[in-house]
């Protein structure tokens, strides 16, 4: 008798509405939760593509010191980190394996690109085998000027990053 | 901070170096013994097929025809102890329709010879519309003289378009891997903007 | 129909036994380049290095700049060693120019030189360190390189890439009180020194996992053309800085470093000792030093060469470095080619890895002292 009087499809229809109204409801709190969660682990794949991870590895060295500020240099395997820190020049040769490591990350991932090299091409604006900036091959969050960016700029430029990341939608 | 202004303190001190200027020219018109005493090695064997391209203090530079160089390499290796390639360079000349190829040796073994670096050059023709590996721009290669000349060589290939017969892996190394230009470092290459 | 395929391309056989593996470009156990090893079980058959993941075309650029613009990119292909690379340029335009180097401006050069070479030869170790699972000796010689950065820093007004040398000296003077800042740091540095030997090179993990890997004979260095720290770890004595000296080299008191073993562990103690030997060479330097003068000869605007060629060298963190300059009387250069000491020794990489075990791949490869971004150029 029950079953007559509600059709499933107006069960499912009910049940789609709850959930909206409920992911409404704990939208924000759980969204600032995740993002909180993300905001402090960030992991930077181990990708060298220039002479700029010079200034990366002395940001991660005692002076500086980036892991306060929840960048951990792992030398872990690339499915496990979030994001990319593009060291400076990409290459016609790279530019390929650059895209096939952002690809095979999970999301959400987030990309700064370091040096003048990585933003516009930099000091080799005219050289025939190094691309006008890395945007054409995957979406950049942050730039971070200089040539090479002094490890404080790189501090900044992550600090920019959990910036943005706090505001980000969940998606 | 500080030195920016040490700088112009010390700017009208330029007149002074003039006259060592002029000192330093002579210099090389005196040519070194030991140095002039190996390139008459060379060309005593030789004769005409070698010339010399010049004899300065440490340097020698030998120009050989590339149908000899396989000889002259030889004998430069067993006769005058030179044992390892520094470099291996090519320098396009387009209005003589040439490229030449230029050897840098130096010697591990001998103690007199470790401050000499022996240039060895050589010409090759070069063609207009370059088809690298499969036109006239090609020489015998130095690899089984000078093994450490294999790299070198391969860079040389792909930069210039010249072909080593005789090597034994004439791979693509430094370029992507799918470069259809004319080799780059040609003077009819042009990069942007220029 | 089978198509034929372009030249330079071929296809490979698949053996069921034999494995390839891609080591790099993003591997924590390789740089900036790709190595491709074959192997059978855990040893390796064959390696092929594939380097030019960084080739930026210095070379091509150089020649459409004058001599002076070239300066600041020709420093880029190591920027942690950047007076160095920029040493025999300097030495090369100033032979085609006929420039003549005040006094001061040639032990400053020297000091410069020497310390950058300290700041070169710490980050080196730092990630053989690491590489090798020596976590501390990431952390101790990356913080101790930034003591001898603060120097440079005082001298050029950068942190690492300095365009301090121009052709006829340097670029300004030191500052004040450097003699005394310098002589300080230096007697901190020698002390650190000290401690690496007992934590590092006296361990006895690490000279399990290095002693006896990769070795290189005698005759096989010299054949191969190797140069560097991987020479002199194979007992063959040749230093640029003595064999061919530039600069004041031959009034100052230092001495070649020569091992015999001609393993990693040996070729991983050398550049150390050249540390050591730096220390050394920079506080005989500062003693000798003219104490004022001029550092620097102005240049005319746009500086032409004669129709002439050079090769000058160095001896560089990685060995000798060369530059050869033709010049064919225009203010650009005709062509610049840097003959580095990375390129020279790639080839050892196939001859030292055949037969090794993958474990034992990143000692033996970063004890090359390699740096793949110079390689490239
Ligand atoms: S921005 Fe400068 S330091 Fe960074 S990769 Fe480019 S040239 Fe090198």
């Amino acid at each position: 008798m029950q079953k007559e009087l509600i059709s499933s499809h107006a069960t499912n229809v009910f049940l789609g509405k709850l959930g909206d109204v409920l992911i409404k409801a704990i939208d924000k709190p759980l969204g600032y939760a995740l993002n909180w969660g993300r905001l402090w682990s960030l992991w930077p794949v181990h990708i060298e593509t220039a002479c700029c991870s010079v200034e990366f590895g002395a940001a991660s060295g005692p002076r500086y010191d980036v892991e306060r500020f929840g960048i951990i240099e792992a030398f872990g395997s690339l499915r496990q980190c979030d994001l990319v820190v593009v060291q400076g020049t990409i290459t016609r040769k790279m530019a390929p394996r650059l895209r096939m490591v952002y690809d095979q990350m999970p999301d959400p991932k987030y990309v700064i690109a370091m040096g003048a090299c990585a933003i516009t091409g930099g000091l080799y604006f005219d050289s025939y085998n190094v691309l006008p900036g890395i945007d054409g091959v995957i979406p950049v969050d942050v730039y971070v000027p200089g040539c090479p960016p002094r490890p404080e700029t790189l501090i900044q430029g992550c600090m920019l990053l959990q910036e943005k990341i706090k505001r980000m939608k969940v998606r | 901070m500080s030195s920016e202004t040490t700088i112009d303190e010390k700017s009208s001190e330029t007149v002074e170096t003039k006259p060592e200027i002029a000192k330093k020219e002579i210099t090389p018109v005196v040519e070194p013994k030991f140095e002039k005493s190996l390139a008459e090695k060379v060309v005593s064997k030789f004769g005409t097929i070698v010339t010399i391209g010049f004899i300065k203090p440490n340097r020698i530079r030998i120009n050989a025809k590339k149908e000899n160089i396989l000889d002259v390499a030889t004998f430069i290796r067993d006769e005058l102890n030179f044992d390892h390639a520094e470099s291996v360079t090519g320098v396009d000349y387009p209005k003589s329709k040439e490229i030449e190829v230029v050897y840098h040796l130096g010697s591990y073994t001998e103690p007199q010879l470790a401050k000499q670096v022996l240039t060895l050059a050589t010409r090759v023709p070069r063609e207009d519309i370059p088809n690298p590996g499969h036109d006239s721009t090609r020489m015998p290669s130095l690899r089984d003289v000078f093994y450490s000349v294999e790299f070198h060589e391969r860079e040389c290939f792909e930069m210039l378009g010249v072909y080593f017969d005789g090597h034994p892996d004439n791979r693509r190394l430094l370029l992507p891997e799918d470069w259809a230009d004319i080799p780059p470092f040609r003077k009819d290459f042009g990069i942007k903007g220029r | 129909m089978i198509t034929p395929l372009p030249p330079g391309i071929q296809l490979e056989k698949v053996d069921d036994r034999i494995m390839t593996l891609n080591v790099g470009p993003q591997h924590p156990g390789s740089g900036h380049m790709r190595l491709i090893i074959k192997v059978d079980g855990d040893y390796i058959v064959s390696c092929d290095p594939d380097p030019g993941y960084v080739h930026r075309g210095e070379e091509k650029m150089a020649e459409y700049r004058n001599y002076i613009q070239n300066i600041p990119h020709l420093e880029r292909p190591v920027i942690h060693d950047s007076c160095n690379i920029l040493y025999p340029y300097c030495l090369a335009v100033e032979d085609l120019l006929g420039l003549e180097v005040p006094e001061r401006a040639k032990y400053i050069r020297v000091i410069a030189s020497e310390l950058n070479r300290c700041v070169y030869t710490l980050y080196w170790l730092a990630i053989y360190g690491i590489f090798l699972g020596h976590s501390t000796m990431f952390m101790w010689p990356v913080g101790d390189r930034e003591f001898c950065i603060d120097l440079l820093e005082a001298m050029s007004g950068a942190r690492v890439t300095h365009a301090y040398f121009v052709p006829g000296g340097v670029r300004n003077d030191l500052p004040a009180n450097f003699e005394e800042r310098c002589l300080r740091q230096i007697d901190y540095f020698e002390k650190r020194l000290k401690q690496y030997e007992d934590i590092f090179y006296q361990n006895p993990v690490l000279k399990q996992r290095t002693e006896g890997t990769g070795v290189l004979s005698r005759m096989d260095a010299i054949r191969l053309g190797t140069t560097g720290s991987v020479l002199r770890s194979a007992g063959v004595d040749f230093d640029v800085r003595k064999k061919e000296p530039y600069d004041v080299y031959d009034n100052l008191d230092f001495q070649t470093q020569v091992l015999k073993e001609g393993d990693s562990y040996a070729r991983s103690r050398v550049p150390y000792l050249d540390m050591l030997e730096s220390c050394r060479i920079i506080k005989d330097a500062l003693k000798k030093m003219p104490k004022s003068g001029s550092v620097r000869t102005k240049l005319k605007p746009n500086p032409k060469g004669g129709n002439d060629e050079v090769y000058r060298r160095v001896e560089s963190g990685r060995g000798s470095l060369g530059m050869y300059v033709v010049s064919d009387g225009k203010p650009e250069p005709y062509r610049v080619k840097i003959s580095v000491g990375s390129f020279r020794n790639l080839i050892c990489m196939p001859y030292l890895l055949k037969g090794e075990k993958l474990g034992n791949m990143p000692a033996v490869y970063w004890s090359l002292n390699y740096w793949p971004v110079e390689a490239d150029r």
